[in-house]
């Protein structure tokens, strides 16, 4: 326990670095060239001028959006693996996001709807409808669930929502700006998210790792978990309802990014066990140093035209889910 | 063939020739029930013979080849893969072909509405089958460890179709407009566009293909029953195996060259015949095909209907009916 403790600490140390130089190198380069003495003013000595409010309202909230945003993914793929004991359970594989995605169609399309609820509210709205699906078959007898038919199941819910939302799109004519949302990307990250998604996902990572002991027990499985008197059903119900509003302000902020949620936790785990109270805020670290690099690269790659960043969350993560499918079966 | 078999399939044929009237009659201009009489026994005027012979029948005869197709690919992967709710467009095997077709879309034309030539025409069906040809090669090689576990092969099929997808969305953020509309139709599953030519090709490889699976229909009884029984009853698994996934691969593949990717029928044909006739396959694949076929008709023509002039792909309409069901099957048999 004491090495795997020490081996955590150090984990950590080396992750926060690694952020850390993510978030200077976002803050210092990107499609134009702005001296790097003009950066630091435009933090310490802000002027009001082009160069420094790139920096200061570009640059620099999207790098906060970035480490957020891979945090909450991080931590709530730990958490739903934690809580589901399936080691590919991911919330973009479940069809949580998607339903966020078909929720954010419908209401860009429709003026009407926009002015009440905006992107947040709407994300909100749709990833809990998918959640709530992805729950109940979660909890549809949890001990004979195999990973294929889970797996098929979360395959399904996306198709369905990502086809109900081409739908909209067909019909109004913006099918293109649809697959923005689909591909995901930070390129509309501002303060006012920022401080949204700091708020809210902030608050219910703090809150999961409080239940991180208790999904330590559910881990162990239905019966175990039973006899140590902890009622698996309502932590896993707990757990879902964080995982629902962590993914809803992601998506709302960033689409659509797959597969930080399934590597991250299932790197981690394989440095410090299968503890969830070390696994959980080292996911959020590890999320956070993926999608800023990750960012970085679809930013720079090919200057000054984005590439998704998706794209690189997959080359990374496709790799990793099949060797962990043939490594587990 | 029990009696009861019998009269299940004089139905299915019954309802899958009135949606066939029904599918002919309804369209942007709508045609009496007496006006396509006339029509196909040749006496109909110009412009029914263009509604009918041009455009609805092909289309309509390549629906039912589509449905019969991919609901015998599905029988035929439920079965190998022993996983009730296995079809090719959920396994991946379409992703290649999605693929294939943005990679040509994107590297020719740029225009808004190109008139597509028979050049083009004929180079999307083989870039797909192509496509999907590869990546199903890749997902097996991929699962195989001591044999291809199939829980191992669905699972491989999902996380591959997800990088692909990944891989696509860089070619259509970059696409102009109409490229990409075009693309998302294809992707999405559209028999727009349909003619006797595409017909032509694809009704020989699937009717040689559903009847392979016909003729091996006690072997996919016996590999459904397990792995272990089949290998007990003197069935060589591994080698049947790779061939059954070929002729899902060829089904799956000649719908998809035509019709692009339509995810759940499947599914959707297989299961509702296995509760008419019960799990045998020399009973099941005909019917499931018959009411695959219906399906996507109706479907096609909800499609075309619905929202006219707009039209939206079938492959939609499909999963959005689809997906409902596919959760009842979860939630029934968890």
């Amino acid at each position: 326990m004491v090495s795997a403790t020490k081996k955590a600490i150090l984990a950590g140390f080396i992750l926060s670095l690694l952020a850390a130089l993510g978030i200077i190198i976002a803050v210092a380069f990107g499609s134009k060239n702005i001296p790097l003495s003009t950066v630091i003013d435009s933090i310490f000595n802000y002027e009001d001028v082009l160069d420094m409010q790139v920096v200061r309202n570009g640059r620099i909230p999207r790098a906060l959006a970035a480490i957020l945003i891979g945090g909450f993914l991080g931590i709530s793929g730990a958490m739903m693996q934690g809580v589901t004991r399936i080691p590919i359970a991911e919330p973009s594989l479940m069809g949580i996001t998607q339903g966020a995605t078909f929720a954010v169609a419908l209401v860009s399309i429709n003026p009407d709807f926009y002015a009440m609820t905006e992107n947040t509210f709407a994300a909100l709205a749709g990833s809990a409808t998918s959640g709530g699906l992805v729950l109940l078959f979660s909890m549809q007898n949890p001990r004979n669930m195999s990973i294929s038919r889970f797996v098929l199941a979360g395959t399904a819910l996306g198709t369905f929502f990502i086809s109900l939302a081409s739908t909209l799109s067909i019909l109004s004519n913006r099918t293109q700006e649809l697959a923005f949302w689909v591909a995901g990307g930070l390129r509309s990250a501002t303060w006012d998210s920022v401080a949204m998604l700091a708020a809210a996902g902030g608050l219910c990572s703090l809150a999961a790792l409080f239940i991180s002991g208790r999904i330590n027990i559910v881990n162990l499985g239905e019966d175990m978990a039973i006899s140590l008197g902890e009622r698996p059903g309502v932590v896993r119900f707990m757990a879902m309802i964080l995982i629902i509003i962590i993914c809803s302000v992601s998506v709302s902020v960033a689409g659509n990014i797959a597969f930080i949620g399934l590597i991250v936790p299932h790197i981690v785990r394989s440095f410090v066990g299968e503890n969830y109270k070390l696994i959980m805020p080292l996911s959020f670290l590890g999320g956070s140093v993926l999608l800023i690099w990750a960012d970085n690269a679809a930013r720079l790659l090919n200057r000054p035209y984005e590439t998704p960043v998706g794209l690189f969350t997959s080359l990374i993560g496709v790799p990793i889910f099949i060797w962990m499918v043939r490594r587990n079966s | 063939m029990g009696r009861k078999t019998f009269v299940i399939l004089i139905i299915t044929a019954a309802v899958l020739s009135a949606s066939i009237i029904f599918s002919l009659s309804s369209g942007s201009y709508s045609l009496r029930l007496d006006e396509i009489i006339r029509t196909l026994i040749g006496r109909g005027n110009p412009l029914s013979n263009t509604i009918v012979m041009q455009l609805r029948l092909p289309r309509i005869f390549i629906a039912i080849l589509v449905g019969a197709s991919l609901s015998t690919a599905g029988c035929i992967l439920q079965s190998i893969l022993g996983n009730p709710l296995a079809e090719p467009g959920i396994i991946g095997m379409n992703s290649g072909a999605a693929l294939a077709v943005v990679l040509l879309i994107s590297s020719s034309s740029s225009a808004y509405y190109d008139s597509i030539g028979i050049y083009t025409m004929m180079l999307l069906p083989i870039a797909s089958i192509a496509g999907s040809f590869l990546v199903t090669a890749l997902i097996y090689v991929l699962s195989v460890k001591k044999g291809a576990n199939p829980a191992r092969l669905t699972l491989t099929g999902v996380g591959i179709s997800a990088g692909i997808n990944a891989f696509i969305a860089l070619y259509q953020l970059t696409m102009s407009k109409g490229d990409y509309n075009r693309a998302l139709t294809w992707i999405s599953g559209s028999l727009w566009g349909s003619n006797w030519l595409f017909f032509g090709i694809i009704a020989p490889a699937a009717a040689v293909s559903i009847g392979f699976a016909m003729y091996n229909s006690k072997l996919l009884d016996v590999i459904r029953l397990g792995r272990e029984t089949a290998v007990g009853l003197g069935v060589d698994v591994d080698k049947k195996q790779k061939s059954l996934l070929g002729i899902a691969l060829v089904l799956s593949a000649a719908s998809t060259a035509v019709a692009g990717n339509i995810s759940f029928l499947g599914l959707m044909g297989p299961h509702i015949a296995n509760r008419l006739v019960g799990p045998v396959h020399i009973r099941k694949i005909p019917v499931a095909a018959g009411i695959s076929s219906v399906l996507i008709l109706l479907a096609d023509t909800a499609s075309r209907t619905m929202f006219s002039p707009l039209e939206v792909p079938v492959g939609i309409t499909v999963s959005i009916l689809g997906v409902p069901y596919f959760i009842y099957l979860m939630l029934k048999e968890a």
